[in-house]
Order: structure tokens, then sequence, then C-alpha cells
């Protein structure tokens, strides 16, 4: 395979404009593909939170600027229940495996990995170029599932049966089989995607590059890599059932003939829970890489990080039932479920005052990567610690569905997705497109996008003590509920300003894109490999093949001056 | 670009590309089907009687047949990689044609049971288990079905003499999935067809 | 402290609230140390010039200490959120302690369903009575409920009594409290079960001992019941 990435690299100048753009087999330019894609997404997924915020914040008005979609989907812009529900299983959908997905393991792992092993490309280039175009499929698949008769998924994003099972619960029917189609072939291209990053990692490292001197992105990614391979199985096995529940009658989710309607759950959350890992752990090693190249210091505990990392990932496959507390599932094996999960935040408390103590004593440089990095890992704790009451099967009781659930992950997610995820554009941007980002813009972006995702966030913790159930199209039937008005009309105020905090950002990018700074190799004066290749780097990446001498954080050691603080990997430590 | 030199000292030393990626691709597969067996022994030990009366009406005969037809294929493959390893084009071909028509033997034999069920009026429709056993054996047919495929390439391959010299490891990573799906069968094989 | 949840009336309420400050506060100071220290290390150490950062790898365990031991700490914070929350939870989802008002829950598209078994005692029976979206309980009496549901995946939510469960098709799920105020309350369905989740809404009337008499009276004269079960209810 490697032979076959450099006889492309030899012939690069030949490449038709469809060999080198469209159906590419460059990891960098397939990692730019599901970039792009995940952006979109991204744009679809956000539409769809603006329709749903503002349904709770004045349900059963018109939505501002949706007039024009017709009926039945939305009536003078007025939702219908039907379509909140939908709206709400979509986002979640669309959040987790066609944006979070794509750009931090789709696009950063792809660009990455190769890159940061010192290696020419994927070592399967073929089958990463069919895991973009399957995901692509994927992606027309479910935005194709809204145009259909009875309209998307509304089963929730956890697609519980019976209602999931059988079209007369929903009203849905070609929606949730598409769904599940969609899901399919997600999950398909990230299996072939894992097998691209692990057999990279584990057989194509440069001479020199041993495990332990991985950069810890690469340990994140193939971490997640494996987390998802081995939970993603079980729910693969579910979705066929599901289906076959769906098209030809079967009944292994109804009970009346013999099913059981919380095997799903078991099956959905088996994957689900380890999933919330596979896209966190990226967005952790965006700001890992970050943070000692900003604070001029080496990460502090590199292997307590790696093998913490471990630990997450294993303990995250005995955690799935803490979903399921009030499920109905036997009441004594809860505390087992409680127990391992709460043990989770042990090996995250490590990574983080990691992250912490790696800061101690550094000469911090606030760039606006740097400024998203420790954005993530301040608000990333409020995430962590708020799942300590979820964990909690007593305190579960009253919070499990509320809206307390919404803002805790939210928290955690968007935290490591969407700052981690800046975190790493921010940083790779130069090396991705060969040009500097604003700074100015990028600062401006980052404290607008950090206020006003807490002023969003936050009154939903209120909101969810107070009772307030997850998914209700209008909470103030309820009159316990009433009062919480107040605390919607300001959440959502402050999401479409959160949204328009984008804008600087989209700007941003694509000015740079084609009007930035030229960046020359290694803007940051960074060790890990992908800065000593040029930037962008070509196809085959390496004018030639390094070799490692050293662990990929060695900044300030005592025998370095202060205006060369650093030390390529691929250059032998002077001793 | 042309200075990148991919010699043999360029990584650092580990499995073949192609056989890891098999491996990973393996594991991938084991929880799927370990999901779905996984599932169907919950679902069977939740359901004491019913399952056992149901279980009586599947052919053992022909899933003992269909047991020894894969393990066979198993051994011709292990003996058309070792063909490959000597070159012995006349005995790689003739063993990698065995285990394609094992795979179609067994397929064969699957049509036969499935038809003789559906006569009786065992449809997936008619209960759980009925519902499990199509859809296992069904999932672990299209695996024999991918297989077979992948062998009769490399069977054309090797009669054109095309397997030498660079891709003569492929029979080997077939090989791996093609035990995997005997594998599986070791367990449905069991499941299915001893319980009862 | 915060005025936050809504009213408590149930006799295990207050263990669970309970449970839920233990871990406020905890995670509390675990928020403002944590956030606290982060604000000083950025501006501590901020570039300045002349000024070099340490070379600190943290692969001595001497220095893992400093994240070691906080990592301990919080392993046995966590283990004791846990067994301080283990009793209320076998409390509320255990054992119904023993009752003499049983009601099956009953969620269907998108109602509750509310059965009593009537002056004999017994479900499936004539006198069995099921009332639409009213839940009618005495006060300071454990209610030993039944939950099931007709069509797809609901959840019993009782905010007031800080009770939740999933309704299962096919499955009794046993639930119970025990009220200790009089009043009237709301029921809510916590779990997306179609386009009319958001209607599903019940009420819970919690009388007292008079009052809930003189309902079982209305609903089920005496004339109409069998003369000698009269008073079992």
């Amino acid at each position: 395979m490697s032979s076959a990435a450099t006889a492309h690299a030899t012939h690069e100048e030949k490449l038709s404009f469809w060999r080198k753009y469209i159906f590419s087999v460059d990891h960098k330019v397939i990692g730019k593909q599901y970039l792009f894609l995940g952006m979109f997404m991204a744009l679809v997924g956000g539409l769809l939170a603006y329709l749903m915020r503002w349904e709770l914040a004045w349900p059963e008005s018109p939505v501002p600027g949706t007039g024009w979609i017709p009926e039945p989907t939305m009536f003078q812009g007025v939702v219908p229940p039907e379509f909140y529900n939908a709206i709400v299983t979509m986002h979640g959908t669309i959040m987790v495996f066609f944006v979070a997905m794509p750009i931090l393991l789709g696009a950063f792992g792809n660009f990455l990995i190769p890159l940061m092993v010192g290696a020419p490309d994927m070592a399967f280039p073929r089958l990463n170029m069919m895991s973009f175009w399957t995901i692509f499929t994927a992606s027309v698949v479910m935005i194709a599932s809204f145009f259909v008769p009875g309209g998307a998924a509304s089963a929730g994003w956890t697609g519980y049966p019976p209602l999931s099972a059988n079209p007369v619960y929903t009203g849905v029917n070609w929606g949730i089989t598409l769904w599940i189609l969609g899901l399919a072939l997600e999950f398909a291209s990230f299996l072939m995607g894992g097998i691209n990053f692990l057999t990279t990692t584990v057989s194509m490292r440069a001479r020199g590059l041993k495990m332990m001197r991985l950069p810890l992105m690469v340990w994140m990614q193939i971490t997640a890599a494996v987390i998802f391979m081995l939970s993603v199985g079980p729910l693969i096995a579910g979705a066929v059932l599901l289906l076959l529940d769906r098209t030809a009658g079967t009944s292994f989710y109804t009970v009346a003939q013999g099913g059981d309607p919380l095997l799903w759950q078991h099956l959905f959350w088996f994957f689900g829970h380890p999933e919330v890992y596979v896209i966190l752990l990226p967005g952790l090693g965006a700001v890992l890489e970050v943070l000692p190249v900003f604070s001029r210091k080496p990460i502090f505990g590199y292997k307590a990080i790696v093998y913490s990392t471990i630990v997450a990932g294993v303990l995250s496959f005995i955690v799935w039932a803490h979903h399921m507390f009030v499920s109905g599932m036997n009441f004594k094996l809860v505390m087992p479920f409680s127990i391992t999960t709460i043990l989770i935040s042990v090996p995250f408390t490590i990574i983080l005052l990691a992250m912490m103590a790696t800061l101690w004593k550094g000469a911090i440089r606030f760039t606006t990567p740097m400024l998203f990095a420790v954005g993530t890992l301040a608000m990333f704790i409020i995430g962590g610690l708020t799942g300590i009451f979820l964990g909690s099967a007593t305190a579960d009781i009253y919070l499990h569905d509320t809206y307390f659930v919404v803002a805790h992950f939210h928290y955690t997610l968007i935290s490591a997705v969407f700052l981690g995820g800046f975190t790493a554009m921010y940083f790779w941007f130069p090396k991705m497109f060969g040009r500097m980002m604003n700074e100015t813009w990028g600062k401006v972006h980052f404290w607008l996008t950090l206020v006003f995702f807490n002023l969003v966030f936050m009154p939903l913790f209120k909101a969810g003590l107070g009772g307030e159930m997850r998914r209700l199209y209008d909470p103030f039937q309820y009159d316990f509920l009433k009062p919480h008005q107040p605390l919607h009309k300001f959440a959502t105020i402050a999401a479409i300003l959160l949204f328009a905090s984008q804008i600087p950002f989209l700007i941003n990018f694509f000015w740079s894109l084609f009007k930035g700074k030229i960046a020359d190799r290694n803007p940051w004066q960074a060790n890990t490999l992908e800065w000593t290749a040029p930037s962008p780097p070509p196809h085959g990446n390496f004018e030639i093949a390094p070799s490692v001498y050293h662990g990929p954080y060695v900044y300030s050691a005592p025998n370095m001056n202060m205006k060369e603080d650093w030390q390529p990997q691929d250059q032998p430590l002077a001793s | 670009m042309s200075s990148i030199a991919v010699t043999e000292n360029y990584y650092e030393k580990t499995m073949p590309i192609g056989k890891m990626g098999i491996w990973w691709f393996l594991a991938s597969e084991i929880m799927v089907f370990g999901g779905l067996i996984g599932s169907y022994i919950l679902y069977r030990l939740a359901s004491a009687g019913a399952w056992a009366e149901m279980a009586h009406h599947v052919s053992t005969a022909i899933g003992a047949i269909n047991t020894l037809v894969l393990l066979t294929s198993s051994l011709t493959m292990v003996l058309a990689h070792a063909a490959i390893e000597d070159e012995n084009r006349r005995r790689a071909k003739l063993y990698l044609g065995l285990t394609v028509l094992g795979g179609l033997l067994f397929l064969g034999f699957k049509a036969i049971e499935y038809t003789t069920e559906i006569s009786n009026g065992f449809t997936p429709l008619s209960g759980t288990f009925w519902a499990f056993y199509y859809t296992m054996t069904g999932l672990h047919g299209l695996h024999v079905l991918g297989g077979m495929i992948a062998n009769f390439a490399l069977f054309v391959m090797a009669s054109r003499g095309t397997l030498w010299p660079n891709t003569h490891q492929r029979v080997e990573y077939c090989g791996l999935y093609w035990h995997f799906v005997d594998v599986v069968w070791i367990f449905l094989f069991p499941l299915l067809y001893l319980s009862y | 402290m915060f005025d936050w949840f809504p009213k408590n009336i149930s006799t295990y309420g207050g263990d669970i609230d309970a449970v839920f400050w233990l871990i406020f506060y905890i995670v509390g100071a675990g928020f403002i140390l944590g956030e606290a220290v982060i604000l000083y290390l950025v501006i501590r150490y901020r570039r300045k010039e002349g000024r070099r950062a340490a070379y600190i790898a943290g692969d001595k365990i001497s220095e893992l200490a400093w994240i070691l031991v906080p990592a301990a700490i919080v392993l046995v914070l966590d283990l004791g959120i846990d067994f301080a929350g283990g009793e209320a939870w076998s409390k509320v989802k255990g054992e119904t302690p023993a009752s003499d008002i049983k009601v099956i829950v009953t969620g269907k598209q998108f109602n509750w369903n509310f059965t009593y078994p009537g002056p004999d005692g017994q479900f499936g029976t004539d006198d069995d009575l099921t009332l639409e979206n009213e839940l009618h309980v005495p006060v300071k009496k454990v209610v030993d409920l039944s939950l099931n549901s007709e069509d797809v995946l609901h959840s019993f939510f009782v905010p007031v009594m800080r009770l939740k469960q999933d309704c299962i098709p096919g499955r009794k799920i046993p639930a119970w409290f025990e009220a200790t105020e009089t009043g009237e309350y709301e029921i809510a369905c916590a779990e997306l079960c179609g386009y009319g989740h958001y209607t599903m809404r019940g009420f819970l009337f919690v009388h007292s001992e008079e009052d809930y008499a003189k309902w079982t009276q209305e609903r089920w004269p005496p004339a109409a019941a069998d003369s000698t079960q009269v008073g079992q209810l």
C-alpha cells in the first residue's frame, strides 16, 4: 500500500481535478472533505437547534425565517408536534454522528495520523476514500429522510422501541427506516476509518517512533477507534433486528410475541456510552497537543495520561446501564453500574489535572488555539462534574430525562467537540491549508462563543432541577413548568447569539483560506512530525522518511536557550 | 517527491499492514456476531419451554452436514495457503477451487433447509426463535457468500498466475476471514441446532 | 438554601434531595477549586520577557503525586457518594412496604389510566374502577403502584414525590410512594412516547383521610358493593 502511495506521489502533477479533489486517495484531501462535510452538517444540525429552541421559548408561534417551509412539515412557520420530535431526533443524530465524528475523527484523525506517525499516507488509501464516500452517502440518506412522506425519524436519537419499531406509534414510516440505514452506513464508514487509523498507527510508524513516543492526539484517536470498533458491533446487530421488526414484521422488540424492548436499550447504550468517548477523546487530544506548545513545557505525566485514557476506555464498556437506572432493569444491578460510572471520574481527573499541571510554571502564550484549549479544559470540568449527579442512581431518579441531563451532555460534548474542535482547527489550519488564520478575529470568536455557550446551557441546569422533562413540544402545558418560560426565552436568545458568534469564524476561515498570511513549516515552533513537513504537505507528505529520536514534548529543556526552546522529534537531542 | 525511500527500514517493525487490517476488521465482526449471539442467549434463557419446542423443528442433520462441509473447506483453504507459499500453481488453484465449492455446497444445503422450514410453515414470523434462526443463519450466509466471492477472485487470479509475486498474501488474509466465518458457524450450530 | 426543586411531599423525597445536596457541595467545591486553579495558572504563568518555562515532565512519582493524590481523593469521595445514596435507592426502588391501597397505572398514547381494585381488593373483578389521568390517594398512606404500558415506553414521573419509573408494555413494574401533604399535583410522562408526549399529563389528588373515605364512598356506594367486603379498601 505504501508503495502505491509513493507511486501516486510521483505522479501528482498528472492527476486530474477529479482524482485530486473529489475521488482522492490522499489522506489530507480526504480529511478536508470530512471537514467540509462536518461543517455543512453542523449548519443543518444548528438550524434544527434554532427551530427547537424557538419552539421551547415561544411554543406554537411562528419561527422567524421559516415561513417558506411547506406543510405538513411546518405551518406558516409554526412547528407541529410531529415535526418537533423529528427535529429533536435528527439534531441529536446529526450532531453526534455527522458533525462530531466527521470533524474530530474523520477530518483531524485522517489529516494528522499519517503526518504524526511519519507515514506517507494511510495504510489503505482506497479504503480511506471509500470511507468518506460512504459517510457522504449516509449524510445524503439522512437529509433525504426529511423529504419522505411522514417526515424524518421522530423516536429520539436513541430510537427506543416499541416507538421506533412500529410506524403506527409515530406515524413515521420511511423516515425511521432511512434513519437506520443512514446510521448503518455511517457505522460502516467509521469501521473502515478505524481500521485505517489503527493499522497506520501500529504498522507504519517512522523508525524510532515507539508507541510511547506517539503524540497524545494519536493515542486519543486510536483509543477512540478501538472503542468504536468494539462497541458498535452489538448495536449493528441490534439495528438489524430493529430493521427486521420494521420491515419484515418480526417481533424482537415486541413483548406480546416474546420480544423485549429493553434489549435495544442495552445494545444501544453498550455502544452509546463508549461513543461519547469516541468523540470526546480526540477533542481532548487536540487540547493535549496545544497546551505544551503554547506553555513551552513538556506535557505533565505523558504515561499517566496514556494509561488513564486506556482505563477510561475499558471502563466505558461497563457503565452503559447508567442510562437505564429507571428503565425497569433489575434494581440490584443498578449499584454496580453506579459505582463503575462514578469511577470513570478518576482517569478523567488525572487527565484534567495533568492538563492543569502542564500550565504550571509555563510561559503561556495566548494564541487563539491556546484560548480554545484552556476554554475546553475549563468547560469540560463543568460537564464532568455534573455527570456525578447523574452517575449516582439515587439522584438520577429525579434528574433522569430532565433538562439537567441535556445541559450536562452539552457541557461535555460542546466543550470537547466544539471548543476542542476549534482548538484543533485554529492550531492545524496552517498545516492543512498553508495559511495562517487571523488571530484577532479568532479571539473575538473565542470570547463570544465561550460567553454565549454558558448563557445557553446554564439556565437549562436550573430548568432540569425544576423537574422539566426533555423532548417536550410545549413544556408550559404543565403548571409546574410555566415559571420556566423566562429561562427558555433567555436560553433561546443566547443560542441565537451563539450561532451569530460563529460568523467571525466562518469569515475568518474562508478569508484565511484564500488571503491569509502564508504559513511556514512550523509557525508554532512545535515538535511533532507534522510540523517538519511542508505546509501544506504534498501528496506523500515528507521529502525524506523521518526518523524519530525522542518523545513529542521536549520544550524548554535545561540545555536549550530561550530563543530555541523546542526540539523536533526528527532531530536527535543534544546531550 | 521521489526521494521518499520506502525501504524495509522505513517503519518500526510490526505485523504486515494487510494482516493487521484484517485482524482489526475481524475484531469488529466478532462484536457484531457477539451482540447477536448474546441477545439470542439472553432471550433463550428468559423464555424457558416454548423455544425448545420450536427448536425441535430445525434439521439437525443438515446442520451437522453443513458443519462438516464448512470445516473441510477451512482445511482446503489452509492447503491452498500452503500451496501458495510453495508457488505450486496447480495445487493452489485446485484447493482454492475446492474451498469455493465448499462454500457453494454449504449455501446449497442452506437453501434446501430454508425451503423445507418455510414449506413446513416456519417463517421468520413464526416466533422469536425462528426470527433469530433466520437472522443469524442469514447474516452468516451472507458472510459465507462474501468469503466465497473473495476466494473465487483468488481462484481466478491463481488460474491466470497473477497471484505471484506481489499479491499472494491475499490468500492468507482471505483465509483468516474464511476461518472466522467457520468459527461463527461453530457457535451457531450448537446454539440453534443442538439446544432443544 | 437554593429554591430549585418543586415542593417535596413524599416520605423518601427528602432522602433523594439530601443525596443531591451532598453531591452538590462536593462537586461545587471541586468546581470552584478547579476553575480557580486554572484562572490562577493562566494569569500567573503568562509569558513574560526573560522568564522561561520550567522543564517538568511529570514522569517521576514524586511529581505525579500532584495529580495522583487528588485523584485518590476523588475516588474516595466518589465511593462515599455512592454508598451515601445506596440506602435511599433501595428504599425507593426496592421492596414496596405493605399497603392497603393498590393502583394499577397504565400508560398509553397519550393518557395515564389509574385502575382501582374496588372494595373487594381484587383486580379483574366487576367493581374495578379506571380513571383517566386522575390518581386519588389518601395522605400518609403507602400507595402501592403497578406500572405497565399498552403501547410504547412511558415514564411515570411525579415531581413532588421525586418518583420516576419507566413503564414497559407487557411488564408489571412495582413502584410506591407515601404523601405527606394533601393537595393537587401534576403527573408527567418523562419518556418520549410520540407526538402527544407533551400532553400526557395527569393529576395526583392527595386527600385527607376523611376526604378520601368520602371519595371512596361516592365511587363505590355501599349498596353496590358486596356487603361483606365493605370497608376493606
